[in-house]
């Protein structure tokens, strides 16, 4: 069977947010012209490689160029960065100046909003002008670790949500969105960053068993499954 | 001296048991005595172990208890498996302690308790039996010089075996290491009859550029001409299928017409399946056990221990009983499936009557024609002793890197020595000085072209021109990495039951483990056959299988693919295509067999042995394409893709493909039939040796072959770290995906060392392109076309093996379509 386009509509609504889960793992407010991206991780194979796995060192390189090409094609106003954008406190620091370049250029012309997460509670000191605890926009609070104790609609990261779906004999496992009615948890962007399978009970407390749907991320598009069709690891 | 003197203190010895030195033994003893390295070549049976410690107990029998205890390490005995360095040792200790001879044999294994290990590497015994990794652990000790200064022997045990994988890479790095540490050592190769034993003979010795060294060849010939035959079926032997249950009562019958039978079988699939059949039909209940590597370690000993006092009737095994070990009074050895090369076959029918001088018997069990066919082909080649063991490998680069680390937690190096040792070792003897320079560099830093790691560098270079290794945590990183076995994940299987909780009632055995791939395919409810039961899948707690016993009856679902895991060799392959282009031949084959290939005959064609017969016919709305190159499964993987794609091209549509060791067959929804006739697409373009080019890359780029050869590398090289058992559960962050690692690096530096290992090693053993090359060279102008109105024999054979494939093409993509559907039909009830 085909994948036909505009089957199901990705679509959601989030407080007076219309959202749509991006195939670049990034999610998109087109009215408000707003890119959401969460765990970008910048300079983790630096990290690891002074603990001695000498990893490929062009990680930060590779997530900035996906967010290029992003920034390119949907043409943003404003990007919040939903927290562990850089792997470690140091990390900026340790980001080759070539990278940081094209940082830079990045942040021309877009407004950039820094949300700490725990890797990074503070932002490197040239940012510290976007960098924020939590923001709230049209009635949607954006913060790193997602609360499940505020009812009020919230965007968050940090989980790193994945999911596998098992159909012809095998399984599919991809990085995936996973929403309901208040909330929505991105996948972690970032070129080294893995991700933790929805059904896992650190899940729990935000998405009852049911009601909620995890958004796969595939080759041409995102689905949208709901949880009867998913599987433990 | 002559060797009989040096013989004089163990001439009693021998004497009492009515033993003669044979030949040789003495001739190995002699070659020792005068420093000359030596391969003994010899069939099962023949007192090769003895004849390789022979030269050191001389030598050490010869020195009094007070300088043995100064000695030191004198003879180093590497085998590929601990389980006979344990069992040799055993066998040592025997006539050393009733000789009252004073010297010291100790075993070194992964088991080896740590406190022991180190004390060996103090005070090391006269002789130590130990394996390839453990000798690199040593090797990388900073007291190594001091600790092999003084040995003078190195024993090679089932060295046939070993050099075939990266452990024997590992092992020829290690040898290269001594040969340096210990000039005048001699090494003493055991082996197996091979095809090329001067391969096996440049191994044992260092070798000098543009030099052909060899160690000196000893062989034993003859022995008593083993007794194969095939096994004879009352049913008629099904078209496709790899479990043999045609043949189950006839292998029962067997085994009771003998005292003890070991029932080789290619896979722990099969295994369970007809250790299961041959219960369902063991009236007499005789003792039947099961053998197999996923098995409890603990069920694998009292399986080893009731097998050696005799106390079992038939073992239904895998290859993990086939190197040397003597287990017990053998005297039927059953091999189920076809054997996929000759030499395998005489060496497993070796393992019956493990005695020189009388035959061993065996019996050849095909599961299907084809291998009916391979049968009869295997049979020809051992009366001809003809050998098709594979060819010596080019050394691995992840290897050389793990190896460099260990030789910088020793006392370091200077690059340019460390260059020539390592091009000493046959493996590596034409390794370039580019590629060692980028392994060292990778070794270092990591090897990019980005130099951002300098400050973390894992090995450093003093102002003396010696790496070393740079930190404490380095060293331990390399010690806890040794080794270039990576298994895939496994998963403990537990009795046990759910709670309504969901959580696992406590307490169950343990049966074994599984490869996570075939956990991830359970679905609850699922049965499948494990140790011996069939079992009921209950769910997946953390990292353990729950299952429950299934209720009496209930049917095992069958796992997927149960074929063999080696491919058939070049050779039996030849041997067949011969056979089926001579009709005289068929009249010794099965019945149903020789009418199979006659019917072939009658409706298509059967192809000359240099032709490649390609035939299309429809079938119901589809359209066939079959090919029979029988190149063995892996060149007819990549085969299978690659013309997949060349059609995609031509917009026949392809679905999908099916493949065995003997041919391919694809289908799909453009009439490729018609394509042919009207030259459209012609057979030349799409049989054309480019697809090795352009096409091979694009699709390696994308598939999931690539990632799992990067993943091995990436582990053995030490870029990341091996997983060990208890450290699952570290959490997402901490284990970083190698395929993403690969996705990144391939994008930004197409050319690092690592994906040069990755993609060699995809080659050989993943993809087969040597061979698939080698066949297209071989048809060129020897195609065959054959256009049919439907299915013939010979295809039907082949795609029968339908399901056991998964699909090709954009299947994942579907797979989340269709889950996202059921999700939208759930929505609309």
């Amino acid at each position: 069977m085909q994948p036909s386009e505009g089957v199901t509509s990705p679509a959601f609504q989030l407080g007076a947010l219309a959202l749509v889960p991006d195939l670049s793992g990034a999610l998109h407010a087109p009215d408000k012209r707003l890119l959401i991206v969460a765990d970008l991780h910048f300079e983790k194979g630096s990290a690891l490689a002074r603990r001695g796995s000498m990893l490929p060192p062009y990680d930060s390189r590779e997530t900035l160029a996906r967010l290029a090409a992003l920034v390119l094609r949907l043409k943003p106003k404003t990007i919040i960065a939903l927290g562990d954008t850089w792997h470690d406190r140091g990390g900026h620091s340790r980001m080759d100046s070539s990278d940081e370049e094209v940082f830079a250029g990045l942040r021309q012309g877009i407004d950039w909003v820094f949300i700490a997460g725990n890797h990074d509670p503070e932002p490197p000191p040239e940012l510290k002008g976007s960098a924020m605890q939590e923001m709230v926009l049209g009635g949607v609070t954006f913060r790193h670790e997602p609360d499940s104790r505020v009812e009020t609609p919230e965007i968050a990261g940090h989980l790193h949500p994945a999911a596998k779906v098992k159909g012809r004999g095998r399984s599919v496992r991809r990085k995936c969105f996973v929403s309901n009615q208040s909330r929505c948890i991105l996948p972690a962007f970032g070129a080294y960053t893995g991700g933790l399978n929805v059904l896992d009970p650190a899940f729990r407390p935000f998405f009852s068993d049911s009601g909620f749907k995890a958004h796969l991320i595939g080759e041409r598009r995102v689905y949208g499954i709901g949880p009867l069709s998913l599987l433990p690891d | 001296m002559d060797s009989v003197n040096l013989l004089a203190p163990f001439a009693e010895w021998f004497a009492k048991r009515g033993w003669q030195p044979r030949a040789h033994q003495l001739e190995l003893l002699d070659k020792a005595s005068q420093g000359r390295s030596a391969l003994l070549v010899a069939p099962t049976g023949a007192g090769k172990t003895l004849a390789g410690f022979l030269p050191t107990l001389v030598d050490l029998a010869s020195l009094d208890a007070n300088v043995l205890k100064k000695r030191g390490l004198h003879t180093l005995y590497i085998s590929p498996l601990k389980a006979l360095a344990v069992d040799i040792a055993r066998n040592l200790e025997t006539p050393v302690s009733e000789m009252g001879l004073p010297f010291t044999i100790e075993t070194r294994t992964g088991d080896t308790p740590a406190h022991k290990r180190a004390r060996q590497a103090e005070r090391p015994p006269n002789i130590l039996l130990t394996t390839p990794e453990q000798l690199a652990l040593l090797l990388a000790h900073r007291h190594a010089g001091e600790l092999f200064g003084g040995l003078k022997t190195v024993i090679l045990d089932e060295l046939h075996a070993l050099v075939t994988s990266k452990r024997g890479d590992l092992l020829s790095l290690d040898l290269a290491r001594v040969h340096r540490l210990a000039p005048h050592c001699v090494t003493i190769g055991l082996s197996a009859t091979v095809r090329e034993p001067e391969a096996l003979q440049r191994y044992l010795v260092p070798q000098l550029k543009g030099e052909n060294q060899l160690a000196d060849l000893v062989t034993v010939s003859g022995g008593a001409k083993a007794k194969i035959g095939i096994l004879k079926t009352a049913n008629r032997l099904p078209l496709a299928g790899h479990t043999a249950l045609a043949s189950m009562p006839e292998v029962y019958k067997a085994i009771t017409a003998h005292h003890m039978t070991l029932v080789f079988v290619n896979t722990r699939m099969q295994a369970e399946f007809v250790f299961q059949e041959l219960w369902k039909r063991n009236e007499a209940s005789l003792p039947i056990a099961l053998h197999h590597g996923s098995l409890d370690v603990g069920q694998r000993r009292k399986v080893e221990a009731a097998m050696v006092a005799g106390k079992l009737k038939a073992i239904v095994c895998t290859a993990t009983l086939d190197l040397g070990i003597d287990w017990g009074d053998v005297d039927l050895v059953i091999n189920v499936g076809a054997p996929k090369g000759a030499s395998r076959l005489m060496q497993r029918s070796g393992r019956s009557n493990h005695r020189l001088d009388e035959p061993s018997e065996a019996l050849l069990v095909p599961a299907n024609r084809f291998e009916a066919m391979e049968c009869q082909a295997a049979l020809g080649a051992v009366e001809a002793a003809a050998q098709d063991t594979p060819d010596a490998r080019t050394g691995s680069l992840d290897v050389l890197a793990q190896h460099v680390l260990g030789m910088a937690c020793a006392d370091g190096f200077i690059a340019d020595e460390l260059y020539q040792e390592v091009c000493s070792a046959e493996p590596y003897h034409t390794l370039t000085r580019a590629d060692f320079d980028a392994v060292l560099d990778f070794a270092a830093t990591g090897g990019y072209a980005l130099r951002a790691y300098e400050h973390f560098a894992k090995i450093k270079r003093g102002n003396d021109d010696i790496w070393r290794i740079a930190t404490p945590q380095a060293a331990q990183h390399y010690r806890m990495n040794i080794g270039t076995i990576v298994e895939s994940t496994m998963l403990k299987v537990r009795l046990g039951r759910m709670t309504k909780a969901g959580t696992p009632a406590r307490g169950g055995r343990v049966l074994g483990e599984v490869e996570d791939y075939f956990a991830e395919g359970l679905v609850l409810g699922d049965t499948f056959i494990f140790a011996g039961e069939v079992l009921r899948f209950e769910g997946l707690v953390s990292n353990e299988v729950i299952v429950a016993r299934a209720a009496r009856g209930v049917d095992p679902k069958i796992p997927a693919y149960a074929g063999g895991k080696f491919p058939l060799s070049t050779f039996l392959a030849e041997r067949v295509r011969v056979m089926l282009a001579d009709p005289a031949s068929w009249k010794i084959l099965p019945t149903e067999v020789s009418e199979w290939l006659e019917w072939q005959r009658d409706k298509s064609i059967v192809p000359a042995a240099n032709e490649l017969l390609v035939e299309t016919f429809p079938s119901g709305d589809r359209h066939y394409l079959a090919l029979y190159p029988f190149e063995g499964r892996l060149a007819h993987q990549t085969l299978g893709v690659l013309l997949t794609r060349r059609l995609e091209r031509a917009r026949l549509k392809p679905l999908g493909f099916v493949c065995n060791d003997y041919g391919l067959c694809i289908w799909g929804m453009g009439n490729i039939g018609e394509a042919l006739v009207h030259g459209t697409v012609s057979l030349d373009t799409l049989l054309s040796e480019d697809m090795l080019g352009d096409d091979l890359e694009e699709w390696l780029a994308e598939s999931s072959i690539m990632k799992r050869a990067f993943r091995y590398c990436a582990v053995i090289s030490g870029l990341i770290e091996r997983r060990h058992p208890g450290q699952e559960k570290t959490g997402k962050q901490v284990t970083i995906s190698t395929d993403l690692v690969y996705d990144v690096l391939r994008r930004h530096e197409p050319d690092h060392i690592l994906l040069k290992a990755a993609r060699a090693d995809a080659a050989l053993g993943l993809l087969d392109l040597k061979r698939l090359n080698d066949m297209l060279n071989r048809i060129r102008g020897h195609v065959v076309l054959q256009h049919l109105e439907k299915v013939s024999p010979l295809s039907v054979a082949v795609l029968l093996e339908i399901g056991r494939e998964s699909v090709y093409g954009e299947a994942a993509e579907d797979i989340l379509a269709e889950a996202e559907q059921s999700l939208l039909a759930e929505a609309m009830e």
